[in-house]
C-alpha cells in the first residue's frame, strides 16, 4: 500500500501532476479541512490517553502498540499522497484488531490451559487460594473498623489498639494513614473518600463479608475481615506460601502442594489446588482432543455430523429452491408475485426467532405439530438423536428455500430461451433440454453461491442452538455435547455454557475449524477460479 | 408437515411442462379471442403450479401465522396457542413492556443503536475501502482484495473465545469499551465489516464509469469530494443493500452478542428473548411471541420494502 500510482495518463507528466494537486487543494474546502483536523485531534487524543492509562497498567507493548498506531495513522492522513491508505485505514484498523488479531489469539488460547481454575497469573491464585481459606486468628486484637467507599470499591479505615491509623482495600494492603479525622478512637472521616453509613452496610452485607484487606504485601501475614462493619479481626490463611521452594503448606494437615508446571499447585499424591493459573501447555489440548476417549468420540461425529448438515441443508433447499423456480418461472402463470411474496417471508423473518418458533412447535408435550397435526401424538421432534436430526434439517430447509428459490429464479432468467428451443429443434426432449442444456448452464452460475452457502451452513451456530441446544445431551461424552451439535455450538458450550469453561480446549477446536473451513475454501476458489478475475 | 414435504418429490414431473413452454404457448397465442381455456389444459399449463403454488405458501406461512395467533391469546401457554386465532386481544403487547426481570423495551432500543450503528459504520469503512481497491492502483492491491476474500470465508464468531478474552482485558483497563459495553459490540461487528461487504461493493463500484470521476477531476473537484459527492449518490442501491444485509444480520447475531453483553438492561432482543425462552420454557408462550412479533416487524417490513435490491445483492453473492 505504499506509492500510488493512479491510471490517471496526465500523471505521467510533472504539469498534469502540479494540476491536479492543485485542483485538489483548491477543492477540499476549509470546511473539510477544519473536520479532518478535528477528527486527527480527537483521534491523537485518544490514543494519548489510551497510552497513558495503559502504561500506568503497567502494560508497556500495547501501550507502545497505540501510541505508534495512532502516529501512524496521523502520518497518513496528513502527508500528501498515500490516497489508497487513507481509504483503506480505518476499515482495516477494526479488520486487523477484531478479525486478524482474534484469529492468531484462538491460535495462542488454544495452546493454554486458560478456563474455569485458570483464568489468571499465579500470584492472583496464590491469593485467591489464601483468601478462600481463613480462619480468624485466636485471641487476635480488636480494630475499630469504619468501612469507606472510592468510586465503587470498599476499603477498610480502623485504628489498632496502639492508636494506629490505618486505610487498605482488598487490592492495596494497609498503609498508614496520616490525615484521618478520628472520633472516639473510631475513623470518621477519610480524605477522598466517602464513610458508608449503617443503612449502606445492610445493603452491602455480602459484599462487606467477603472483603479482607492484606495486612502487607506478604500473602503469608494474614488480613482484616469483618462480619459486622464495626470490628474487624485478623484472619490467617490454613495455607503458606514458601516463596523459596515455591511450595504451598497446609498447616493443619501438613501437606506440601508444588508448582506442577501445569499452571496449579500439587500434591505428590497429585491432589490439586484450585484455583490454579494460566500456563502455557503446548499441544496438549489437541492431544487430548485426539486421545481421550469422551472427547475423541464426540469430536468425531460432531465433525461428521457438521458436514453432513451443510451438505444436506445446501442439497435440500436448492432442490426445492430450484424446483419452485421452474414452477413458477412461467409467464402464463396468474399472481405469480403473490406466492413469490408469502414464500420469501422464512427469509425475512429474523432466522434465532423461526428456531425458537419451531421449536415451540416441535415440543413433544405441547406443541402444535403432535397436538394439532398428529392428533395428539408424543413423537419427540427434538428429543430423539435421530429424529432431532431430521427436524433441523427441515427447520433450516424451511429457512433456506427462499434463498435459492430467488437465486435460481434470476438464474434460469438470465439463460436465454433460444438455447432450449435450439435443444428442441434438434429433436431433444423437454427433461433432455433441461438437464444437459439449462442445468450446467445454471450450476455456473449458482456454484459459487452453492459452495457460501455451505460454509454458511458449516457454522450455522443460531439455528442449532436455538432449535435444539445441540441436543438431545450425549450423557457419556466428557465434555457438554449432544447429537445435533455442529462444531461452532460445540465451541460455544465448551467456552461459555455451563460451570466449567474450558477456553484452552474451544480455542483448539475454533483452530480445527479454521482448518476444515480453509481447505474448503481453497477447494472452492480453486473451482470457481475467483481469484483469477482479480485483476 | 407431510404436505410440505411433498414439491422436492415431483420434481421429475414440474420439469416437464416448464421447458415446454415454447411449443405449448403457441396455439392459445393464435387464438385472437382470450376464450377460457379447458379445465384440463388449464390445469396442465398453469393449474397444477397453483397447487404447488398453495403447498409452498402454507409451509412458509404457517409458522409465522402460527406465532401471530400466539401473540394475540393473552396468558397464553404453548398448548393454548394451538387454537389458532381462539383468542384475540392485545394484553400480551401490553404485558411484554411490563416485566422487569425482562426488559424488553430495552432490547429493543439497544438491538436498534447497534444494529444501526454497526450498519452505518460497516457501509462506510466498506465504500472507502471498495473506492479504493476499485479507482486506485497501488502495490498490495491484489493482495489486499486477495486477503479480503479469504477473510470472508472466516466469520468473526469462529473467533468467539478469542473476542471474548480479547474484550474481557480491554474491560479491565477501559470498561467503557470492554465486556459488558455495547460500544465494545459495535467495534468487535466493525472488524467484520470490511471482510463481509467490500467484495459485495467493490464490483458494483466497478460498473461506475471511471469517466465520471475524470470529468469531476477536470471540473476540479479532490478526490475527497469525488468520493463523497459523485461515487456515494452512484452507487447508492449497493449501499442500501449492504446496510440492509449487515442490518439483518446485526439484528439476528446471537453468539458475540451473548458472549460479550452481561447486565439483561444492556442486552438485545436475541439474547434477551433466547433466554426468556430458556427460562420459562412453554409458559409465557404468548408473551414471547408478541415479542417475536415486534422484533420482527422492522426486518421484515425493511426487507419486503428493498426486496428489489436485495435479490440482485444476493445474486452477486451473499448469504444470509
Amino acid at each position: 500500500m505504499s506509492a500510488p500510482t493512479t491510471t490517471r495518463p496526465d500523471d505521467r507528466t510533472a504539469d498534469g501532476r502540479r494540476a491536479r494537486r492543485t485542483a485538489e487543494t483548491a477543492s477540499i474546502g476549509w470546511k473539510l479541512l477544519l473536520l479532518k483536523i478535528t477528527a486527527l485531534g480527537l483521534l491523537n487524543a485518544v490514543s494519548v490517553y489510551a497510552a497513558m492509562v495503559l502504561f500506568f497498567n503497567e502494560r508497556w507493548l500495547i501501550g507502545t502498540l497505540v501510541v505508534v498506531g495512532g502516529a501512524f495513522l496521523t502520518w497518513i492522513y496528513f502527508q500528501r499522497g498515500a490516497l489508497p491508505a487513507k481509504y483503506l485505514a480505518p476499515g482495516v484498523v477494526f479488520l486487523l484488531i477484531f478479525q486478524v488479531f482474534v484469529i492468531l489469539y484462538s491460535g495462542y488460547v488454544a495452546f493454554t490451559n486458560y478456563g474455569t481454575g485458570h483464568n489468571s497469573t499465579k500470584d492472583h491464585a496464590i491469593h485467591a487460594i489464601m483468601l478462600q481459606t481463613q480462619d480468624r486468628v485466636p485471641d487476635s486484637p480488636t480494630y475499630q473498623l469504619t468501612v469507606v467507599e472510592r468510586s465503587g470499591e470498599l476499603g477498610f479505615a480502623v485504628t489498632t489498639e496502639a492508636g494506629e491509623i490505618l486505610l487498605g482495600s482488598a487490592e492495596t494492603p494497609l498503609e498508614e494513614l496520616p490525615d484521618a479525622v478520628v472520633e472516639d478512637g473510631r475513623v470518621v472521616g477519610v480524605p477522598d473518600h466517602e464513610v458508608l453509613s449503617f443503612a449502606e452496610l445492610v445493603e452491602r452485607q455480602q459484599e462487606l463479608t467477603t472483603l479482607a484487606v492484606p495486612l502487607s504485601e506478604d500473602p503469608n501475614a494474614g488480613a482484616l475481615r469483618t462480619q459486622d462493619g464495626q470490628r474487624a479481626y485478623v484472619y490467617t490463611s490454613r495455607f503458606v506460601y514458601d516463596e523459596a521452594a515455591d511450595t504451598m503448606t497446609n498447616t493443619q494437615t501438613g501437606d506440601t502442594y508444588a508448582d506442577g508446571g501445569e499452571g496449579a499447585f500439587v500434591t505428590e499424591a497429585g491432589e490439586e489446588l484450585m484455583p490454579g493459573w494460566r500456563v502455557n501447555v503446548g499441544l496438549e489440548n489437541f492431544v487430548r482432543a485426539v486421545t481421550e476417549e469422551s472427547i475423541r468420540g464426540p469430536l468425531l461425529y460432531v465433525t461428521a455430523w457438521t458436514f453432513a448438515f451443510a451438505f444436506l441443508s445446501v442439497a435440500s433447499t436448492f432442490i426445492l429452491g430450484l424446483f419452485l423456480a421452474i414452477v413458477f418461472n412461467d409467464p402464463r402463470m396468474k399472481s405469480r408475485r403473490y406466492y413469490r411474496l408469502v414464500m420469501i417471508l422464512p427469509y425475512a423473518f429474523p432466522g434465532f426467532l423461526s428456531a425458537l418458533v419451531w421449536a415451540g412447535m416441535m415440543n413433544q408435550e405441547f406443541g402444535f405439530i403432535n397436538n394439532v397435526l398428529f392428533g395428539g401424538a408424543a413423537i419427540p421432534w427434538l428429543s430423539d438423536p435421530w429424529l432431532a436430526k431430521f427436524s433441523i434439517l427441515l427447520v433450516n430447509l424451511w429457512l433456506g428455500f427462499p434463498y435459492m428459490f430467488l437465486v435460481c429464479t434470476g438464474a434460469l432468467q438470465s439463460i436465454p430461451e433460444e438455447l432450449t428451443e435450439a435443444a428442441q429443434m434438434d429433436g431433444a426432449k423437454p427433461f433432455q433440454a433441461f438437464r444437459q442444456i439449462k442445468f450446467p448452464l445454471l450450476l455456473v452460475s449458482i456454484a459459487p453461491l452453492l459452495i457460501s452457502s455451505f460454509a454458511f451452513n458449516f457454522n450455522n451456530f443460531n439455528l442449532v442452538y436455538m432449535l435444539t441446544g445441540g441436543g438431545p445431551r450425549d450423557i457419556e461424552a466428557g465434555i457438554n455435547v449432544g447429537s445435533t451439535d455442529i462444531l461452532i455450538s460445540m465451541v460455544y458450550k465448551v467456552a461459555f455454557v455451563g460451570s466449567q469453561s474450558d477456553y484452552g480446549l474451544a480455542s483448539a477446536f475454533s483452530i480445527l475449524i479454521f482448518f476444515i473451513v480453509g481447505t474448503i475454501s481453497v477447494i472452492a476458489f480453486r473451482r470457481t477460479r475467483a481469484l483469477e478475475e482479480l485483476n | 408437515m407431510a404436505q410440505s414435504l411433498r414439491p422436492p418429490t415431483r420434481r421429475p414431473a414440474a420439469v416437464q411442462p416448464a421447458t415446454r413452454r415454447p411449443d405449448a404457448g403457441r396455439p392459445t397465442s393464435r387464438r385472437p379471442v382470450a376464450r377460457p381455456r379447458p379445465f384440463r389444459r388449464w390445469f396442465a399449463q398453469t393449474g397444477w403450479r397453483h397447487l404447488v403454488g398453495v403447498a409452498v405458501v402454507v409451509f412458509a406461512a404457517f409458522p409465522l401465522v402460527y406465532v401471530f395467533s400466539a401473540s394475540l391469546n393473552p396468558g397464553g401457554t404453548l398448548i393454548t396457542a394451538n387454537t389458532l386465532f381462539g383468542n384475540l386481544s392485545l394484553q400480551s403487547y401490553v404485558d411484554l413492556f411490563n416485566r422487569p426481570q425482562q426488559p424488553f423495551a430495552a432490547w429493543y432500543v439497544n438491538t436498534l443503536f447497534i444494529g444501526f450503528s454497526a450498519s452505518a459504520g460497516s457501509v462506510m469503512l466498506g465504500a472507502l475501502a471498495a473506492y479504493a481497491f476499485s479507482r486506485m492502483r497501488f502495490t498490495g492491491r491484489r493482495f489486499g482484495l486477495i486477503t479480503i476474500l479469504l477473510v470472508q470465508m472466516f466469520p468473526q464468531l469462529l473467533a468467539m473465545v478469542a473476542i471474548f478474552l480479547l474484550m474481557l482485558s480491554i474491560g479491565e483497563i477501559f470498561p467503557a469499551i470492554g465486556l459488558n459495553s455495547q460500544i465494545g459490540l459495535i467495534m468487535v461487528y466493525l472488524g467484520g465489516a470490511l471482510g463481509v461487504n467490500t467484495y459485495l461493493m467493490y464490483g458494483f463500484f466497478n460498473t461506475i464509469p471511471v469517466s465520471i470521476d475524470e470529468a469531476a477531476r477536470i471540473d476540479g473537484a479532490g478526490h475527497a469530494r469525488i468520493f463523497f459527492t459523485i461515487i456515494l449518490p452512484l452507487v447508492s442501491p449497493i449501499l442500501a443493500v449492504v446496510a440492509l444485509l449487515s442490518l439483518v444480520a446485526t439484528l439476528s447475531e446471537f453468539v458475540i452478542a451473548s458472549v460479550l453483553l452481561r447486565d439483561p438492561d444492556k442486552q438485545t432482543l436475541a439474547v434477551g428473548l433466547y433466554q426468556f425462552i430458556s427460562q420459562e420454557t412453554s409458559q409465557n408462550w404468548s408473551i414471547f411471541a408478541a415479542g417475536a412479533v415486534l422484533a420482527a416487524i422492522i426486518p421484515v417490513a425493511l426487507f419486503l420494502a428493498l426486496q428489489r435490491y436485495i435479490v440482485s445483492g444476493l445474486v452477486a453473492g451473499s448469504v444470509k
